[in-house]
């Protein structure tokens, strides 16, 4: 479990080594407080999501998942696309009631992301990566959090980063996203070297 | 230039959805590991990206605005099934190495964003070629990436050698970073930075000039 926790926050970051969500990553990394609030958002909704469409997916949609109901032929699979989608839809809506009945405070910090968030590919492209590999329950939990948390940290260090490069002299064409690709590619290159990290 | 020519032309250079609007780079970026993936990975968008344009289009005076977004995404999410079964069903190997990223043409921002900004304000004729033009300018980085990428990481292009490797007698001592992920973040860098020299209209100003937002 830990290996897995590991795996997905370093070596198999969503945004560093698969390139998911790069359009929100580049376009919210201006600035670090409003990338702090999309980081919280992504984590939240991994989470929540990834054993969500496990469940749905396991219960319904594989392979002789509706047995249950004298259906044992049906391979409901094809559709675990629209299912996904959906469910990441409805949990972005749901989830921003919540938070705006019980934690208005949070509500605002996050503001317009979590709307964002349902076509961010890196919740959709969590969930196929979790039906694709066969997780269980208990490691699609782990995995939504560490995916999440990892897409987090990313965009945390480049807007970082991306505040302070602003400010130097570069060459005009390089300048905003030019720069802001080959600062994602070195430090793909450091998630990357987390790879063979293992917890003693 | 006439419009028919504008629609096609322009999204090419001038308002490609890659390099000036940041739209569609996860994808521009993970299937470049070889030309093969990125050229089936093309195809599949711009059939996906034309054939979705054209049907909300047609449909586009009996959407509901309130439920517009769920009717677009249920369209482009059955047009991509499709997609996906095809590959599975002819190109088995080439849909294994592509993994979840046909999957991921749902979520491409090019084409919800093609849908919202062109389809559904015009009629089914220029929404196709509008298609057509943004998916060419789509194909056009994603066959440059993937080209340098091959080439320089296993000195083939389509999988035939063009550079004859120094394990096998030859000369050339491939570039393993080149099979790595931050080898294509840093070419589309080089990439957009090559672009936006040729045309400085592009360019983004110094932050705290004024018009800044205009970029991204």
């Amino acid at each position: 479990m830990s290996e897995l926790l590991l795996s997905a926050i370093f070596s198999e970051n969503l945004a560093l080594a698969y390139f998911l969500g790069m359009c929100t990553f580049l376009a919210v990394s201006r600035h670090f407080e409003t990338a702090f609030g999309l980081g919280l958002a992504v984590i939240a909704v991994e989470t929540i999501t990834v054993p969500i469409n496990n469940l749905i997916f396991t219960g319904f949609l594989a392979d002789g998942a509706l047995a249950w109901v004298g259906l044992e032929d049906i391979n409901l699979g094809f559709l675990k696309l629209i299912a996904s989608i959906g469910v990441i839809a409805a949990t972005v809506q749901i989830l921003e009631m919540v938070l705006d009945r019980f934690f208005p405070a949070l509500y605002h910090a996050l503001g317009i992301f979590l709307p964002l968030i349902t076509v961010n590919c890196a919740i959709l492209g969590a969930s196929l990566f979790m039906l694709e590999r066969h997780y269980t329950f208990s490691e699609s939990v782990v995995y939504g959090f560490g995916s999440g948390l990892g897409w987090a940290l990313a965009i945390w260090a480049l807007a970082a980063l991306r505040e302070r490069v602003d400010e130097n002299l570069v060459p005009e064409g390089l300048r905003g996203l030019g720069l802001a690709f080959i600062l994602t590619g070195l430090m793909s290159m450091g998630f990357a070297v987390f790879g063979g990290l293992e917890l003693g | 230039m006439n419009i028919k020519n504008k629609l096609l032309i322009e999204p090419i250079v001038a308002t490609n959805p890659v390099t000036v609007h940041v739209l569609g780079i996860c994808s521009a970026l993970a299937v470049t590991t070889s030309l093969a993936t990125a050229l089936v990975m093309s195809a599949s968008l711009i059939f996906v990206l034309c054939l979705s344009s054209t049907i909300i289009s047609l449909i586009r005076h009996h959407i509901p605005t309130s439920i517009r977004l769920i009717i677009q995404i249920t369209i482009i999410a059955s047009l991509v099934i499709v997609v996906d079964l095809v590959l599975q069903a002819y190109l088995f190997e080439m849909s294994k190495r592509l993994s979840v990223f046909v999957g991921l043409i749902v979520s491409n921002c090019i084409v919800l964003g093609r849908a919202e900004a062109f389809a559904m304000k015009n009629p089914p004729g220029p929404s196709l070629l509008d298609g057509i033009g943004n998916g060419f300018g789509y194909a056009w980085i994603l066959l440059a990436i993937g080209g340098v990428r091959e080439l320089l990481a296993a000195g083939t292009l389509f999988g035939r050698t063009i550079l004859p490797l120094a394990d096998e007698g030859g000369w050339f001592v491939p570039l393993q970073l080149m099979a790595l992920p931050p080898s294509a973040f840093i070419l589309l860098g080089l990439l957009v930075w090559a672009v936006r020299s040729l045309r400085p209209e592009q360019k983004e100003v110094l932050p705290g000039t004024g018009n800044e937002e205009k970029v991204i």
